[in-house]
């Protein structure tokens, strides 16, 4: 076993685990913040793999955007200290059905079925080359979705400012 | 011959009764009791015409004046609608639109200031087109469906006055026992229609050329004889033969002129009409059905007889009369034969019917303006009426010396011959109709000499003499009470067509006579000369005297058969069946319906979680029938 | 890594934490950690596209586009849901989830 399956392996199970805190922690910043470390896994394997970039992008905007975020809206929103209440028997029991019945199903197909590699010369993910396929318009080129997330995005701004404007009427609030 | 103006002998009533029963707010008051008149009157002078123009001419076969093809269903089968001219329907005609005019006359002055005299006019004009239809119907259907329209009219005016309980609970009485009989007369018809393959009357008193000898037998009696027997039922219900009698008493809870008109001259005698209508299919095939017609014409006779002797309403000895003398012509029906002098009785019958009209219909208006003086029903009392009713008092008196069969009056011709043909048939049945004779003198002159003579009561109002608008058509019909006798009934009508000389027989004619007197003496010894020989003999009858004061407890035992039996054992588990089975599996339906509508409701939950539960669910179900189906 | 860790191996972990998300998603009462769950799912997605981009096709780039575009719509709908909270709390003064149910029967 090399230091890559290691580190692989390692970094694998904390991603795991803290996903699984988060799900079933029972205080809301906690579980925040088990979500941050999981986020933060996924970067280093992003490293690992030689997506630098795919991983800045993964710790600016996931981990400091959106964490935040939540973080923000926790505070703006429930009662921190309080213990949150644990879902009925009932639900778990269910949930846990549906969940490990679909887990089962995935694994069993991941590993019956024959991944067909292809053999081609592997590409650098460098900045140039990012570039490059970001912005071209040939084969291979992203100009299109480029251009239509940041149409995306200005509508989810102007939307989520719309949402939660305070209104002048101000019926509950 | 056209006869084609018949027509509107049934019509005209029709066209009163709709006038008035549609637009009596927009005529001026009581125009409607003279539209109705008018309309009457037409009836009976086309009616007088017909008859003169039918019976001029020597044929005695059935006319069809006029026929249409009402309900088609196939080649067959259908239902039409027509008139018949044939001896006792045009002789009916002249009866029935004889009697309603004097007493659609008469109740312009009776009802004069009664409230819903409108109504009452439409409903007696709506009774008179019905019963015209009934007696110039083409066929078994047609005469069916009048005879429910009778009935109904017949339930509309005893319940006239429909604010008092007692006559609403007669109307029903009469409607159910009616309607009851005339299930019979139902299945009945449908028997002899199937049998035969026609409703027709032209073809049904042909009897010679229907071919149905080979309908099996059902409990000893061919098919035919019990058709026959249970259309007679029907034919009784409507005549009030025992046991199906006890609405005919009730009934008198109408108006008195509708008590003259449909419970003594015309309703009641249908059953008469139809079995003379159906004689020739009686005599042919059925001679044990016609058995059972006298029998029970015989036993009505002298039990109404015997209870008329015991009431003191004044109407409800009327109506026993009326019943005994309606089992006289029964009676003279089941013991006639065919043909010649053998269909003595049937002649008879119809004879009996045309002059008990005329008298019947008088004795009842007569003691409509008595009780219009009186203002009470109970002959206990009235007394000394003829000092201050002298004319209704005399009219009064042709009538009973007309119905206890005195000559030179109608009745004593017509009785003669019923009497007649029961000595040519059977003893036991000359006995009863002797027996019922005596006791109809006795009944009706105990009537008369309680009401006319005896001692002064308190009279509330001195009573006056009623109206013209009343007397003279009581008038008229003493004429006929007295005169009717003299006509040569057998000349017209007979059972074969063969005009029958009408003579009196004279031995049965002198003990008839002896039997009157006989009656009438009993009656001014018990009642006229005060002599209190009538409270001896009534002790002296003792618990029978009683009996027959309550009608013989039919009444009670009807009673006791539809409340203790049918609704105790019969109507309450079904009811209890049908409120706690029936009633609950349609409840179980609807509440299994409710449930499964409230699962299906959940679906739109509005919890996100379901939703996304059910969304993932289904995803992961259908990537394994993918996987495992394809395979 | 490509040599030392079979795919399925990696892909594996990928599942697991994407069924950990949906578990989260279907349990949790509380929006927010309802929308921690999704943002776990995505992850555990992006992961998953990167796996197949550098094992299957390293001659190619589109796992790594995909996965920075779906990094860039996760913002924006995690920008939209918390704004949706925001205007939720203030109307009914509660993010429990079964407190929303106005759109039902």
């Amino acid at each position: 076993m090399g230091t890559g399956a290691i580190i692989f392996y390692s970094i694998a199970t904390i991603m795991v685990v803290f996903s699984f805190l988060a799900v079933v922690s029972q205080r809301v910043l906690r579980a925040a913040v088990y979500l941050l470390f999981a986020l933060a896994g996924a970067a280093a394997v992003y490293f690992m793999v030689g997506y630098f970039f795919l991983a800045a992008v993964q710790l600016i905007v996931y981990a400091g955007g959106i964490v935040v975020l939540i973080i923000f809206s926790i505070l703006l929103t429930s009662h921190i200290g309080e213990k949150m209440q644990k879902p009925d028997g009932w639900k778990v029991i269910l949930t846990s059905v549906v969940g490990l019945g679909g887990a089962a199903l995935s694994v069993f197909v991941i590993t019956n079925h024959a991944f067909m590699p292809q053999h081609q010369k592997g590409i650098e993910a460098s900045m140039a080359t990012i570039g490059e396929k970001m912005l071209g318009y040939g084969a291979g080129g992203y100009v299109l979705p480029f251009e239509v997330i940041s149409i995306l995005l200005l509508a989810a701004m102007v939307g989520a400012i719309a949402v939660a404007k305070r209104n002048k009427t101000n019926d509950n609030g | 011959m056209d006869f084609s103006y018949t027509i509107w002998i049934a019509i005209l009533p029709f066209l009163a009764f709709a006038i008035n029963g549609l637009g009596s707010e927009k005529l001026p008051q009581k125009t409607s009791g003279w539209i109705a008149t008018v309309a009457i009157g037409i009836s009976a002078f086309l009616s007088y015409k017909t008859a003169i123009q039918y019976f001029s001419s020597p044929s005695r076969g059935g006319i069809i004046a006029f026929k249409t093809t009402w309900l088609r269903f196939n080649g067959t089968l259908h239902i039409d609608l027509g008139i018949l001219l044939d001896p006792i329907s045009v002789m009916m005609l002249v009866v029935i639109t004889t009697v309603s005019l004097m007493v659609f006359v008469y109740s312009m002055g009776y009802m004069k200031n009664e409230r819903g005299y409108d109504r009452y006019f439409s409903f007696l004009s709506l009774f008179s087109f019905s019963m015209l239809g009934l007696v110039v119907a083409t066929n078994l259907f047609q005469m069916y469906m009048f005879w429910e329209l009778v009935g109904i009219s017949s339930y509309l005016l005893i319940g006239f006055y429909y604010d008092k309980p007692s006559a609403v609970a007669a109307s029903k009485k009469a409607f159910i026992v009616t309607r009851f009989a005339d299930l019979g007369f139902l299945i009945g018809i449908l028997l002899v229609s199937s049998l035969t393959g026609t409703f027709d009357f032209g073809v049904l008193t042909r009897p010679e050329g229907l071919g149905f000898a080979s309908a099996a037998p059902f409990l000893g009696l061919s098919t035919i004889t019990w058709a026959l027997l249970l259309i007679f039922m029907g034919g009784a219900g409507k005549s009030a033969m025992f046991p199906l009698h006890i609405w005919l008493p009730d009934a008198m809870e109408g108006p008195t002129p509708v008590s003259a008109l449909i419970h003594a001259a015309t309703m009641v005698v249908a059953g008469v009409f139809l079995v003379a209508r159906l004689f020739p299919l009686y005599t042919a095939y059925a001679p044990g059905a016609l058995e059972v017609v006298a029998f029970v014409g015989a036993f009505t006779t002298l039990f109404a007889a015997v209870i008329a002797c015991t009431q003191y309403d004044i109407k409800r000895i009327l109506a026993f009369s009326t019943i005994s003398q309606i089992g006289y012509m029964i009676l003279a029906l089941g013991v006639s034969g065919h043909g010649g002098e053998a269909g003595l009785g049937y002649m008879a019958s119809l004879f009996h019917l045309f002059t008990h009209a005329f008298f019947k219909a008088l004795l009842f208006l007569g003691a409509g303006a008595i009780i219009h003086a009186v203002h009470t029903n109970d002959i206990r009392e009235m007394g000394n009426l003829r000092k201050h009713q002298p004319i209704t008092h005399v009219l009064f008196l042709i009538a009973c010396l007309a119905i206890s069969g005195i000559p030179p009056f109608a009745g004593f011709f017509s009785k003669d011959e019923v009497l007649s043909a029961t000595a040519a048939s059977h003893p036991v049945y000359f006995a009863i109709a002797m027996g019922a004779a005596a006791l109809t003198a006795f009944y009706m002159f105990r009537l008369y000499f309680i009401v006319f003579w005896g001692e002064e009561r308190a009279y509330p109002n001195a009573p006056k003499e009623a109206p013209f608008i009343m007397l003279g058509p009581m008038m008229v019909l003493a004429v006929g009470s007295a005169f009717a006798g003299f006509i040569p009934f057998g000349h017209f009508i007979s059972s074969d067509g063969v005009p029958l000389a009408t003579h009196i027989h004279w031995p049965v004619a002198i003990t008839s006579m002896a039997m009157a007197l006989v009656g009438t003496a009993t009656a001014w010894r018990f009642y006229k000369s005060q002599s209190g020989s009538s409270e001896k003999a009534a002790k002296a009858l003792g618990s029978f005297h009683t009996s027959a004061a309550n009608k013989f407890y039919i009444d009670e035992a009807y009673i006791i058969i539809t409340k203790g039996v049918i609704f105790k054992m019969v109507s309450k588990p079904l009811a209890w069946i049908d409120r706690n089975v029936i009633d609950t599996f349609m409840d179980l339906l609807a509440a299994i319906t409710h449930w499964a509508s409230r699962q299906v409701r959940e679906f739109q939950s509005g919890q996100l979680q379901k939703y996304a539960f059910i969304f993932i669910a289904g995803v992961i179900i259908i990537v394994l029938s993918f996987i495992y189906a394809a395979r | 890594m490509v040599e030392q860790v079979p795919l399925h191996h990696a892909l594996i972990a990928t599942t697991l934490m994407f069924f950990i998300g949906v578990y989260g998603f279907l349990t949790r009462k509380n929006l927010i950690t309802m929308l921690i769950s999704i943002e776990i799912m995505l992850n555990a997605v992006n992961l998953n596209f990167v796996f197949f981009n550098i094992y299957l096709f390293p001659g190619t780039l589109e796992g790594h586009f995909f996965s920075l575009f779906i990094i860039a719509i996760a913002a924006a709908e995690a920008a939209v849901a918390i704004a949706i909270f925001i205007s939720l709390y203030r109307n009914i003064r509660s993010i429990d989830v079964e407190d929303a149910n106005t759109m039902k029967h």
